[in-house]
């Protein structure tokens, strides 16, 4: 394990994570894992690495990184303008990195978090099957928190294969990436506790805009908007999370948990956001509107294999260059 | 027996047995969870069973939401019987009142009794783990005699220490790492139900039973100095390692 990445900065948030720590939810683990899983796995794709390797996850003011042995990089996700020494560096590209080369971000255009994949992986110890970093709890990523000025990344072994220049330059075609725009539409199937609340709650949960606020982070994304009624209260028995899970608390506006999410929650749950939609949220920063629009448990599975289909074409596309 | 089934999302299904904290239906839930540990069902990734519902993660690409749920109705119909859980029974010492508990006398004060009484019906009961969560570790306990029931703090305080014994409500339970809260704090273990370095990380399961065992100051610090030093394992916090089946 070579030490490979210097932090000369740690930028505003900086995190290792993969796709989180799974099987560990009933001892009360937090699951943690990439906010975007699809720019991350999109991401390790480009590099040359199976798509669940841990990357770091970069938040709205990037961090300053140094290189200090060539690496195989691709950034994905945000776009937070950045920057390969002095020169612009593309996003969703595979690029070569000399030693000594420095990684800096300066002003987010668009988006809030950024992939940084570095083939072979940002190899931290695997805790509990993942190296995804929960700060809370201390566990996985580096020292179970977030990355600090002078720490000191290692990066997994390199399959050489991906080394000889024929596979260098490759990148996302333009019209594949995703747009992060300040209006967005997440789709949501009810429940499971949408009798909690009033029909007129419910239905104006799907038709009304609701803003995002600046209490929204790894946990959960507040969100402002047209009140949402309860019909007798918004405590309910102690009760499982998922992913995307939208509870109202009693002042009635909803809150989407996210990857830090507690597993189990004592407020009523209006819908879930449906998986194919989450990285939409995660790229929304505050002050951005929010959709919901309703749809059967069905059509959320559909999203899902059209998203792991366009996955799919991207490796096949990359293994076959 | 008819379950409710409840999607949460492409990801999630929520199976309901009932609409109470009962350990009948505690049992209930213990029991389909064993049956699920036993079996093995495509695309299930993992579960995490609560006061009235097991909440199944699955991944969609490799089940319909139908399919799974018909898989699900047949294992509970099938009633071939699953091996019997054998119950771990915890006792964990707690030092009482002082810096450690500062809301003790609060509590006896709510409940007309004294401190000693609340120390007493406190650590007099058996306490069964209905569900872990909220935080790593974090026991949801039932059990507790409704004698020292006592209300939230009306303003959360911003740090509870690790190991801090609370009591919100009906509710008693045990801080596994250092969180704000509003529960009434009356004692403090130095066991540590939550350990990130540690080989489970988490101590309990849903189902374990605990008792709390009243100790000096004194005790505390020597307890907790062994455990450092692993002079004491876990395992010795074990009461008779393992018992029948609690029946209430």
């Amino acid at each position: 394990m070579t030490q490979a990445i210097s932090v000369i900065k740690s930028g505003l948030l900086t995190t290792v994570q993969d796709l989180g720590r799974i099987g560990y939810q009933q001892y009360g683990m937090v699951a943690a894992g990439a906010m975007d899983p699809l720019a991350l796995q999109v991401g390790n794709l480009l590099v040359g690495n199976p798509r669940g390797l841990a990357a770091l996850e970069i938040t709205l003011l990037g961090p300053v990184l140094r290189f200090e042995r060539p690496c195989t990089i691709a950034l994905t996700g945000a776009d937070l303008s950045p920057r390969l020494n002095e020169s612009p560096m593309p996003m969703w590209k595979r690029v070569s990195v000399k030693k000594g080369q420095k990684l800096s971000f300066g002003t987010p255009r668009e988006g809030v978090r950024t992939y940084l994949c570095v083939q072979g992986g940002i190899d931290v110890p695997v805790v509990m099957g993942s190296r995804s970093t929960y700060i809370k709890g201390e566990v996985g990523g580096l020292h179970g928190r977030a990355l600090q000025s002078e720490d000191q990344l290692p990066v997994g072994k390199t399959d050489d294969r991906h080394q000889r220049p024929g596979v260098r330059g490759i990148q996302l075609s333009r019209k594949y990436r995703p747009c992060y725009g300040r209006e967005i539409r997440l789709r949501a199937v009810p429940g499971p506790q949408e009798e909690a609340f009033t029909d007129e709650a419910v239905e104006r949960f799907f038709r009304e805009p609701y803003q995002v606020t600046t209490q929204s982070d790894r946990m959960g994304y507040r969100l402002d908007g047209p009140k949402l009624s309860h019909r007798s209260g918004a405590d309910i028995i102690s009760d499982a999370t998922a992913p995307g899970s939208v509870q109202v608390p009693a002042e009635g506006q909803p809150i989407v948990l996210t990857a830090d999410r507690q597993t189990t929650g004592g407020y009523a749950k209006i819908a879930t956001v449906i998986s194919a939609d989450l990285f939409r949220l995660a790229q929304a920063g505050p002050g951005c509107q929010v959709r919901f629009e309703r749809v059967s448990v069905d059509e959320a599975r559909d999203a899902a294999i059209e998203q792991e289909q366009f996955l799919r074409t991207i490796e096949y596309g990359i293994k076959g260059k | 027996m008819t379950l409710r089934f409840q999607p949460l999302g492409d990801t999630g299904v929520r199976i309901g047995f009932g609409e109470a904290i009962d350990p009948a239906i505690h049992r209930r839930i213990r029991n389909f969870t064993r049956k699920l540990e036993q079996t093995s069902i495509p695309g299930i990734v993992e579960w995490v069973p609560t006061y009235c519902a097991i909440t199944i993660y699955y991944r969609p690409l490799d089940i319909s939401y139908g399919d799974l749920l018909e898989k699900l109705r047949q294992l509970n119909e099938n009633d071939r019987s699953v091996s019997k859980e054998a119950v771990r029974e915890w006792e964990l010492p707690v030092t009482y009142g002082g810096s450690q508990g500062p809301d003790l006398k609060e509590v006896a004060r709510h409940n007309g009794l004294t401190s000693e009484d609340v120390v007493r019906i406190h650590s007099g009961a058996r306490y069964r783990v209905y569900m872990l969560g909220f935080v790593p570790g974090f026991p949801y306990l039932g059990g507790m005699p409704d004698r020292i029931a006592t209300p939230r703090m009306e303003n959360p305080r911003p740090r509870i220490p690790a190991g801090s014994v609370g009591i919100a409500g009906p509710q008693t339970g045990v801080y596994p790492l250092e969180t704000p809260g509003g529960w009434r704090i009356i004692g403090r273990t130095p066991v540590r139900l939550y350990d990130p370095h540690r080989q489970p990380p988490v101590l309990l399961k849903a189902g374990d039973t605990i008792r709390f065992r009243p100790v000096s100051e004194e005790a505390y610090s020597q307890i907790q100095q062994k455990l450092e030093r692993e002079e004491l394992r876990l395992e010795d916090l074990l009461y008779g390692a393992i018992s029948d089946e609690m029946d209430s």
